[in-house]
Order: C-alpha cells, then sequence, then structure tokens
C-alpha cells in the first residue's frame, strides 16, 4: 500500500533533464552557426566589395590581400626584420610596462587607501595627472630615453599605472566594513588587517583593472613605437602606412589583437586561480 | 547595588553624530547600564534607536562623546582583547575557508600555527562543523555560516561577549538552534554577553536580564529581570505561563516606545 512505484518518475525526470541538456547544445550551436554567418557575411561582403569595385582596397585593403600578407611575413619576415621579432620587442616592451606600472599601482592605492592623510594630501596632484591625455608624454620619452625599450616601457607604465592604481585604491576603501571591525576585534593589528582583509577584498578589483589596463600597455608600447622606433608593431604599422599598404596595417592589426587576447586568457587563468574563494558563476560562453 | 565588580559599565554615555547636512545626531544620551561578570543581559528597543552604537562603544570600536565605558571596572581605551563580537550580517572572510576563519583570532593574537589549528580544530567540532574545514563561507548555509562566527568568536575565550542582533538573518528553525547553541557555549565560556535584539522572545529565552531602551537618543527604560529558570529550553520554554507573563509586562513597556518612535519622537 505505502509502497510508491518511483523508478517510473525519475525516469520521467531524465528524460525531461535530457530534452533540456539537448535544448541547451542545440540553441549554443545555433549561437556558434550565427557568429560564424556573422564572420563570413562581413569578410565575405569586404572581399566582394573590393572584387565588384564598390570598395576601393588602396584605403581599405582586401581579406584575400591580408592573408596573403600574413603569410608573406610569417614565411620571409618583414621589410623592417623577421615578424617574431617584431611580436617579441611589442610583447617585451607592453609586459614590461604592465608589470612595473601595475606593482606601482597596486603598491601605491593600497598605501593611498590605508592612508587618510596620505590620500587627503596626493588625491590632487593623481586627479590632475589622470586628466593629462598620457599619449602626450610619448614625445617626452623618446626625447629623454630615446629610440629603445625604455621609452615605449615608460609610456606602457603610465598607462596602466592610473587605471590599476585608481581600482586598488577604490578596492581597498569599499572592503566591508563589517569585516574591517571583526578582524579588529579578533585582535588584528594593522598590518595584518591589511593583509587578511584589505588587499584581499581589493583583488578582485585590482584582477579588474588588470583586464583592462594590459590593452592600455599595449597601445602604450604600440603608440611609442609609431612616434620613434628601430623595432616592434608599432613601427611596422608606421611603415605600412608610410608605402601606402593598407593590407599591411591590418595585417599588423590582427597580430595585435592575437597578442591581446592570449594576454586576455593568461590574466583569465590567473584571475581564477587567485579567486577561488568566490561562488562560482554561472558559466554562460 | 554593585558590591561585586562589574563586567560591563556604561555610565552617563552620550553618544552623538554629526550628519552630512551638519546636524547633531544624538544616538545615546545620559545612558546607564551595568552588566555582572557571567551574566547575560539583552538589550530591545525600537529599531534604530541605538542598540548596535551601545556594543560599539563597548567593543571600543568608537569612542562616547560624555560618560564612561568600562570593562572590569578599567576604561575602554581601544579595543580589548578580552571582547568577543558577534554581528549581524556575515562578517566571516568569505576568501578563507573555514579553518582559516575559525584561526584567525589567534594568529592575529600571535599564537603558533599549529597551536592555532588544533584549537580551532576543536572549536570546529564543537559547533558542529566537522567535516567542513575546507569550505569556503559562500559554500555554506547561513546558520553553518553563523556557527563559523560563534566558533571564531570563542576560540578568544572572551570575557566579554556582544552580540550584534546575530540571529535576525536566520530562518525560525536555525535561529532555534542556534540559540539553544549559544546558551550551551555560553554555559561553558561563562562570559558576560551584552545582546542585542528586535526579537523579546529571543531576549527573554536567553537572557537574565532584559533592557528596554527609549526611542532616539536613546535610554535605559526599563530593567526586567527574568528569573526563568537555567537550563532553559528554548524549543518549548516560549509555551511556559511564566514566559507568558514576562513577555506580557515588557512587550507593554516595549510597545510604547515603538509607538513613540513611530509618531516620529
Amino acid at each position: 500500500m505505502t509502497e510508491i512505484s518511483i523508478p517510473p518518475e525519475t525516469a520521467v525526470a531524465d528524460a525531461r533533464l535530457e530534452t533540456l541538456v539537448e535544448r541547451l547544445r542545440r540553441r549554443a550551436r545555433l549561437v556558434l552557426a550565427l557568429r560564424l554567418a556573422v564572420l563570413v557575411f562581413l569578410v565575405g561582403g569586404w572581399e566582394l566589395g573590393v572584387r565588384t569595385g564598390l570598395i576601393d582596397p588602396f584605403f581599405f585593403g582586401q581579406p584575400s590581400g591580408i592573408v596573403v600578407k600574413l603569410i608573406d611575413w610569417f614565411s620571409n619576415g618583414t621589410s623592417i626584420g623577421p615578424l617574431w621579432k617584431q611580436i617579441w620587442v611589442t610583447i617585451y616592451e607592453a609586459g614590461a610596462g604592465f608589470l612595473i606600472g601595475a606593482v606601482a599601482g597596486i603598491l601605491c592605492g593600497i598605501t593611498l587607501g590605508r592612508n587618510q592623510l596620505l590620500s587627503d594630501v596626493f588625491s590632487i596632484y593623481i586627479k590632475v595627472a589622470n586628466s593629462i591625455p598620457r599619449v602626450v608624454l610619448g614625445s617626452i620619452f623618446i626625447v629623454a630615453l630615446g629610440l629603445g625599450a625604455a621609452s615605449k616601457i615608460a609610456l606602457a607604465v603610465v598607462m596602466v599605472f592610473f587605471v590599476v592604481f585608481a581600482n586598488a585604491f577604490q578596492g581597498v576603501r569599499e572592503a566591508d566594513k563589517n569585516l574591517i571591525a571583526n578582524a579588529r576585534i579578533l585582535g588584528a593589528s594593522n598590518w595584518q588587517m591589511t593583509r587578511a582583509v584589505v588587499i584581499p577584498s581589493a583583488l578582485s578589483w585590482i584582477l579588474a583593472s588588470l583586464h583592462v589596463s594590459f590593452g592600455f600597455a599595449l597601445v602604450g608600447a604600440i603608440v611609442g613605437e609609431f612616434l620613434g622606433a628601430r623595432e616592434g608593431m608599432g613601427l611596422l604599422i608606421a611603415t605600412a602606412q608610410g608605402s601606402f599598404d593598407s593590407n599591411g596595417v591590418f595585417a599588423a592589426m590582427i597580430v595585435i589583437a592575437v597578442v591581446a587576447l592570449v594576454a586576455e586568457w593568461i590574466l583569465t587563468m590567473i584571475e581564477d586561480r587567485l579567486l577561488t574563494w568566490r561562488p562560482e558563476t554561472t558559466v554562460n560562453e | 547595588m554593585t558590591i561585586t565588580p562589574s563586567a560591563i559599565e556604561l555610565k552617563q554615555i552620550a553618544r552623538r553624530f554629526v550628519t552630512p547636512t551638519g546636524h547633531v545626531l544624538s544616538a545615546l544620551e545620559d545612558f546607564d547600564l551595568t552588566i555582572a561578570p557571567g551574566e547575560f543581559c539583552a538589550i530591545v528597543g525600537p529599531t534604530g534607536c541605538g542598540k548596535s552604537t551601545t556594543l560599539g562603544l563597548v567593543a571600543g570600536l568608537a569612542r562616547p562623546q560624555a560618560g564612561a565605558v568600562t570593562l572590569f571596572d578599567a576604561p575602554v581605551n581601544g579595543v580589548d582583547r578580552r571582547v568577543g563580537f558577534v554581528f549581524q550580517q556575515d562578517a566571516v572572510f568569505p576568501w578563507r575557508n573555514v579553518l582559516g576563519n575559525v584561526m584567525a583570532g589567534p594568529l592575529f593574537r600571535g599564537v603558533a600555527k599549529d597551536k592555532a589549528e588544533a584549537q580551532a580544530r576543536d572549536w570546529i567540532v564543537r559547533v558542529g562543523l566537522k567535516g567542513f574545514e575546507d569550505h569556503h563561507p559562500h559554500q555554506l548555509s547561513g546558520g553553518m555560516r553563523k556557527r563559523v562566527a560563534l566558533a571564531q568568536t570563542f576560540i578568544n575565550n572572551p570575557q566579554v561577549l556582544l552580540m550584534d542582533e546575530p540571529f535576525s538573518a536566520l530562518d525560525v528553525q536555525t535561529r532555534e538552534l542556534m540559540q539553544e547553541e549559544l546558551l550551551q557555549l555560553w554555559a561553558q565560556a561563562k562570559s558576560a554577553v551584552l545582546f542585542v535584539t528586535h526579537d523579546l522572545d529571543e531576549a527573554i529565552l536567553l537572557a537574565d536580564r532584559v533592557a528596554v531602551l527609549t526611542t532616539r537618543p536613546a535610554r535605559v527604560k526599563s530593567v526586567h529581570t527574568i528569573d526563568l529558570p537555567r537550563p532553559r529550553d528554548v524549543a518549548t520554554l516560549r509555551y511556559d505561563e511564566r514566559f507568558i507573563a514576562i513577555a506580557r509586562k515588557i512587550n507593554d513597556d516595549l510597545r510604547e516606545e515603538v509607538l513613540r518612535a513611530r509618531a516620529g519622537h
């Protein structure tokens, strides 16, 4: 009498779950297909426009021309030397500037965030410095530090520093008042508080800023190379521009985009590693 | 009255704030309250009347503008090591697992790591979280997080325990369990407790004395001694006639203030 047959019910539930999984999978495939369609439409339309004479390839390039250019660069090298060398130089400049700027930004942000007097005194100068279009500093750096990597690194540093600084500062300020009160009552000294509460709670802010600022570091390095350099992707673009080679400009752009995407991926991995304590966010990609 | 030394004493306390518009807001005025060592005292009062402010003063997180706060007859001068505090919201560290959270206090206070860990494991068992040592707070339920907070506080062996509506965010069943657990922990620790709550039943179930506060600026309106025998059974006591009589008496007192608070005094 009291025995209720459970198996059929779970079977129904299982079947429902399966159709749900199937539906999700179908949707994922649809999204992928549509994405590909958009790509094909844009690139195909571009190519078609060039072939039918609607788009002038002299100004706007041509997808097939860009691919040929890339193959040529990879196999025969560029006009200013091997492609790998140019990529490496730009990564080195952006990476070094990113590291220096990020470390300095984090240290200054936490120090000023924790010290009211320092932040009151310096906040005005930081606001002023932040309002200067920093790319302009590139000219000064090239005059002062020469055509080598140092001037590009310096420009990348100033591009990165303010973003990271502002986020670290804000992250420290936003630290949960309850957690701080709790740590104090549990017996934390000022330094223990900084390590155990302030830095961990600012970490998600800081990591978010690192995502944005690697892009800025790349901009700094490339603009620096535009302004004056002997090698690097920026110089490659400037050279292509000088010889009216729009395919070359686009090809260099694609290479830089790949570098930025790889860096983004690495940063995401580091972030996941550092923030394991956070609740899992639903994977929606 | 106070021939025995007091654990907590608030004498003629005033605590005022300056609002953003430049007005002075008085949270506490002429506030007097004394709690004996090992005594469980609950504070009830209308919302926003300054109950939590009181705890902040005793904890040394804030200073009064007038009057004196003393712990064991010594004036409070910053955060005291003998004080434990359980907060209303979650105040456990979300980036540390249960073990790391519970051993935080001893580590902050300079206890060696292996000793702190041994103590922490012991307390984790005592609050019923064995097996959850490696879990992070977001993986626990609200009640379990509260247990972590209790272990985190009790491991420091506080002689004065301040609790700011610690169970108000829990569902009724969990709250009852936690109240029971708190009474057991308190019976062993024998600390003086100042327990802020808006729940009169909770105050009567737990406390030796219940202080009713007035609306802002808060004073102690009346203090009621709860002479219900211990150990108390949280689950059934609220249906006891003595409990109901006490609750009715205090409720009349409290209601007057709640109505005044609503009238905007």
